[in-house]
Order: C-alpha cells, then sequence, then structure tokens
C-alpha cells in the first residue's frame, strides 16, 4: 500500500480541514486511478467543494497527506499545478474577450508557447466543433457552450489530472450529454477526471463514485457495487438513503 | 516574461474593450485638470462690499471710490443704516459692511482723528482676513493721500519702502501653483483605483480562482497587474504636461526627464498601496471605500491647498508617510522651481522606500492559496 502504485494519480490520507470549530472536511482516505472518471458526491454543503480545493492548492489542508499527480500538495504545489486542470463552479472565462483570445491568455500563464497554444486552441476548438466562433466574444454565447469551452481552456496545457466542480449546473440536458462525451473522450485519453455533481444520472457514468455525508466519506464503489449494497434500483436511491442520515441535509 | 506578456495583452484588451471604462480613463483626468486648476484658487476677486455712508461729504465719496474702483471689491449697495447692513451680511447678499461716521470730513479738517468701521463675514475665516488686508490697505493709502494733501509739508521721505519680487511665480498666478500639484492628484487617482478595482474585479467574477490554479508565480501576476495602469498613469501624467503647457502656459523649469523618473517611483508606491487594499478586501464595494478612506486623508494633508508648514506638528509627521505630499513638494520644485536631482534627492529617496514596502507588502499579503 506505501508503495504508491504508477496507476494511482490521486492519494488522500487522513485529510482534515476545519473552519474555525467547523470541520468541512473530516478524515477522508481515498485514492483515484488513472483514466479514472471519479465521481465526488454529496448534499450541499458535504464539504465537495472544499475537498476539490485542496486537491487544486486553492486552499490548504488542516492536515493530512495528499499527493495529486504524484507530486505532495505541501511542497510540490507548482508540480502539481502544472499537472491539474481546473473547472470550477463559478463560471471563470473572461466575458469581455473571445472565444480565441481565453484560450490564448490561459494558455499563456501555463507558460505554452505561442505555436503550442495556437495548435491546441485549433485542436480544441475542433474536437468541439465551435471553431466557428472562435472570434466571438464570449458574453455572445450561450451558457452551454461556454461551460464545454471552460472544459476545454481546462485541459489546454494537457494536464494528468482534470477536476470538474459542478460543470454541468444549469445546463440543458442535451449539452449535459455532450458534456459527459466530452468527460469520457478525455478519460479514454488517459486523462483522470475528478467531478462533482447533483446529478445522479450522471453518477451512474462514473468508474466509481465517492458519497459524502457531513465532511465524511460514508460510501466509495462503482455505481453497481453501490446500488448492489445499498439494495437499491438507482444511484438517485442510494443518495437519498445515505443523505437522509446527515445532519447537514435534514 | 512571456507570461507577464500575456497577462499585459489580456489586461490592455480589456480596457480598450471596454466603452464605458475607456473615456473616463483618458478624459476624466483631464477634465478635472481643466476644471480644478481654475476653480480651486484662493485668490479673492469681487468681494461684495456695501456701504453705509454717515456723513456724505467728498472726502467720504472719495474714500468709496477707492473701493469701487478696486478690482478687488465690487459695490453692491449704499445702505442708510447700520439694521439694514447687518440685514445684508445676515442674508448672504454682502461680504463687508464698510460705515463711514457722521462728520468725518469737518474731523479731519479740523485735524482731529476720525474713523471707518469695517464689518466683514468671517464664515471662511482665511477668505475674512484677506477681504480686511485689501480694505485695510486701501483706507491706508487714503490715508496716506489725505496726509499729503492736507499737510503738504510732511514728505514720507524718510521711510523704509520694502520693494518685493516674487520668484518661481513671478505674478502670483493661483494655476501656476494648483496645477503641478493636481497633476499628481490625477495620477494618484488612476493608479490608486484602478490596480486595486482590477484585482478585486478577478475576485467578485471568480476568474483569480482560474489563474491561482495555474503555476503562475505571485511576482509575475503582480507585474502583469501593476505594469498595465503604471503605463496608462504615466501616459496621463504627459498630457497632463502637455496641457499644463498650452492651456496654462506652464512650462515644466526643470528636466522632464526627471519629473517622469520620479513619478515612476511614486506610482509604484501608489499601485502599491491600491493592490494592498485588494487583496485585503473581498468586494469592490470595500475596496472602494478603503481606497477613499486614504486618498481623502492623504489629499487633504498633501499640502495641495493648503501649506503643510501651517498644519501642527503631529500633522506634519503623520504626512512623512503620505506619499501624495512626496510627489506634490517634489512636482513643485521640478515644475516651477527648476530643482535638480540634489534638491529632490531626500525626497526621491523616501519614495524609493516606501515603493519597495509597500510592493513587498502587497505581494506577500497576496496569497494564491487560502
Amino acid at each position: 500500500m506505501e508503495a504508491a502504485d504508477s496507476k494511482t494519480v490521486i492519494r488522500v490520507r487522513n485529510l482534515v480541514k476545519k473552519f474555525g470549530s467547523f470541520v468541512a472536511n473530516d478524515n477522508l482516505n481515498f485514492d483515484v486511478e488513472k483514466g479514472e472518471i471519479f465521481g465526488f458526491l454529496g448534499a450541499n454543503g458535504a464539504g465537495k467543494t472544499t475537498a476539490i480545493k485542496i486537491l487544486c492548492g486553492l486552499q490548504k489542508p488542516t492536515s493530512g497527506e495528499i499527493r495529486v499527480a504524484g507530486y505532495d500538495i505541501y511542497d510540490q504545489a507548482d508540480q502539481v499545478k502544472k499537472n491539474i486542470g481546473y473547472m470550477s463552479q463559478r463560471f471563470s472565462l473572461y466575458e469581455d474577450l473571445t472565444v480565441g483570445e481565453n484560450f490564448q491568455f490561459y494558455g499563456g500563464i501555463y507558460g505554452l508557447k505561442a505555436p503550442v497554444i495556437r495548435q491546441r486552441t485549433t485542436q480544441l476548438l475542433d474536437e468541439l466543433g465551435l471553431t466557428h466562433i472562435k472570434n466571438k466574444i464570449l458574453k455572445e454565447i450561450p451558457l452551454g457552450w461556454k461551460q464545454k469551452l471552460a472544459f476545454s481552456v481546462a485541459l489546454i496545457h494537457n494536464p494528468r489530472i482534470v477536476f470538474l466542480d459542478e460543470p454541468t449546473g444549469g445546463v440543458d440536458p442535451l449539452t449535459r450529454r455532450q458534456f459527459w462525451e466530452m468527460i469520457y473522450s478525455a478519460a479514454q485519453k488517459g486523462i483522470t477526471v475528478f467531478v462533482t455533481t447533483h446529478y445522479m444520472d450522471e453518477a451512474e457514468y462514473c468508474s466509481r463514485v465517492s458519497i459524502m455525508v457531513d465532511g465524511r466519506i460514508e460510501a466509495l464503489d462503482s455505481p453497481s457495487g453501490l446500488k448492489k449494497h445499498y439494495r437499491a434500483e438507482s444511484m438517485n436511491e442510494v443518495f437519498v438513503k445515505l443523505a437522509r442520515s446527515g445532519k447537514n441535509s435534514r | 516574461m512571456r507570461i507577464i506578456f500575456y497577462i499585459l495583452q489580456k489586461e490592455f484588451r480589456q480596457i480598450f474593450r471596454d466603452k464605458v471604462m475607456l473615456p473616463i480613463i483618458l478624459v476624466m483626468p483631464m477634465v478635472q485638470l481643466l476644471i480644478l486648476s481654475y476653480t480651486a484658487t484662493f485668490e479673492l476677486k469681487n468681494t461684495r462690499i456695501s456701504i453705509i455712508d454717515h456723513d456724505r461729504s467728498q472726502t467720504s465719496r472719495d474714500l468709496v471710490s477707492k473701493f469701487s474702483g478696486s478690482s478687488f471689491f465690487s459695490l453692491i449697495s449704499y445702505e442708510s443704516t447700520y439694521e439694514r447692513g447687518m440685514e445684508m451680511i445676515k442674508e448672504g447678499k454682502t461680504d463687508q459692511l464698510l460705515i463711514i461716521e457722521p462728520g468725518l470730513e469737518k474731523k479731519l479738517g479740523r485735524g482731529e482723528k476720525a474713523g471707518v468701521m469695517l464689518i466683514t463675514n468671517a464664515i471662511n475665516g482665511s477668505a475674512a482676513s484677506l477681504m480686511n488686508a485689501y480694505a485695510s490697505s486701501i483706507v491706508s493709502d487714503f490715508n496716506k493721500l489725505l496726509v499729503a494733501e492736507t499737510m503738504p509739508g510732511i514728505h514720507s521721505s524718510g521711510s523704509l519702502k520694502t520693494e518685493t519680487r516674487h520668484w518661481y511665480n513671478p505674478r502670483l498666478n493661483y494655476q501656476t501653483y494648483m496645477v503641478p500639484g493636481i497633476l499628481v492628484l490625477l495620477v494618484t487617482l488612476i493608479g490608486m483605483f484602478l490596480s486595486g478595482m482590477n484585482i478585486v474585479k478577478e475576485k467578485e467574477l471568480g476568474t483569480i480562482e482560474q489563474i491561482n490554479v495555474t503555476p503562475i508565480k505571485k511576482y509575475q501576476f503582480m507585474i502583469g497587474k501593476l505594469l498595465p495602469f503604471w503605463i496608462i498613469a504615466l501616459f496621463e501624467l504627459l498630457v497632463g504636461l502637455v496641457i499644463a503647457r498650452l492651456v496654462f502656459g506652464i512650462a515644466v523649469e526643470g528636466s522632464v526627464a526627471l519629473l517622469i523618473g520620479t513619478a515612476s517611483v511614486y506610482l509604484l508606491v501608489v499601485l502599491g498601496i491600491g493592490i494592498l487594499v485588494s487583496t485585503v478586501t473581498d468586494t469592490m464595494q470595500q475596496a472602494m471605500f478603503i481606497s477613499w478612506f486614504f486618498i481623502v486623508i492623504f489629499i487633504l494633508m498633501s499640502g495641495l491647498f493648503t501649506p503643510v508648514e501651517s498644519m501642527p506638528l503631529w500633522a506634519q509627521r503623520v504626512n512623512s508617510l503620505n506619499p501624495v505630499a512626496y510627489f506634490i513638494q517634489i512636482n513643485r520644485m521640478i515644475m516651477l522651481k527648476g530643482s535638480g536631482f540634489n534638491d529632490i534627492s531626500e525626497h526621491f529617496y523616501a519614495l524609493v522606500v516606501y515603493a519597495i514596502v509597500m510592493l513587498t507588502i502587497a505581494v506577500s499579503r497576496y496569497r494564491k492559496v487560502a
């Protein structure tokens, strides 16, 4: 167990995060493997966003041992950041820049060279089938497209892991489906996807799912394994059974 | 270096694309320079005066004509009684009341002492003492004239005569004094507000998270955020200098390069303060109020409107922390006196130290990790 095999890309041991007396993450332990789509579920306030921010180096944990992409998040934060992409809950592209300019800026601050940025922009827009809107200002573009673009921007530097914090919030079902096709295609290329969601149908698409209740991980298994264990028809049922036990969710 | 370039490129794209901010950044300071320089003046012209002439003699009419002939006074009304005159002051229709006592001419003719009374609305103390000084000097000039006329034998031949020369601002033009100070005000506002608001705006939009998740270095981010406004503020200073030359006829006596050089250092202080404010606040509203708090104190204490030397000692000590005060002095010295580096070196080094301290605090306060 100690000698983490190369397949493990995220390794979390005894992660604790406290805000004053409030415990947001209560002793989390889990591993995520390369190429996995790891679903991170939980009711509002269960501590998902806190955990994801710690893994991305946006917040400091109170204690715990955490390695992301093989690097220690305390000592090798820059190495971690080079190898991860992040798409936050809040929409984070610049509304007053064009699509191309957003790609250029984020590629630029990741330290990519100009030809690489151009090549990646063309490639990513091509995959999305959105090449024709490259010169459009972002605020003129529908939300669903923007979400897909934000995901692409998070991939511009070819990260090994991409963290998606509720990427499909407020998006129509068709776009949601297309978004998951993007997630699948990323996973097929060997990119590990760490995703939080409130949609239980999306949980069914994940390789493995963890369910957080009141800052703790109450369950962690493949969707079929969880359904079997909780004798449930769907992930929805599993989630409701678990979430009801939480004090924050009642 | 490349990373900083990408931040700069993005900032300038956003600034030039913003159809509301761009005119504000470029036009507003120039309008302020023009308006403030014409209006922020302590010169007194057209003091309104009312006369109560109880004497109605040739002498009293001569005295009155001295007032009506002066460019500082405009004769508003003749009143018949003291009460009516006070009424005028109360209603704010006149600023000064000159009361000439009855029998003035006769008394003077007999060689007795005679007097006039001057009542001034002194709500604005400094204006009132100026009005009094002007009025008294007219009365005393008139007095000398009377003495010369009535007693031609006595000449003021043996008296001392002071000849005055006004250096650096020979015509005592108030604009000459104000324009360099107002230029400082403008670059200060631009520097402090734009830099501070910019980072807080990214916090509000949430884009700062997306930047913080990249391996970008703190100093790269800070330089990328400082440089655009540093460039814009220096550009505005140059435009302001051109306006000072063309509109107000104020040329830079000293070296323009020295002026720009000190301005560059000064702007680092101001931008550092702006960025420090933005790192300790979460919303533009908070940042705005904190920046205003400092700006108002800095400006009122800076010596722009009132001389620092007449402030209480504690205030003068506080002023050693006021960057605006330093740069207003430097700017007036270079623009009006033609001072060289040796003359301003003390202030200059103070600004250098200030800049280093502010930027260090600002960079260390900015956290990529919450």
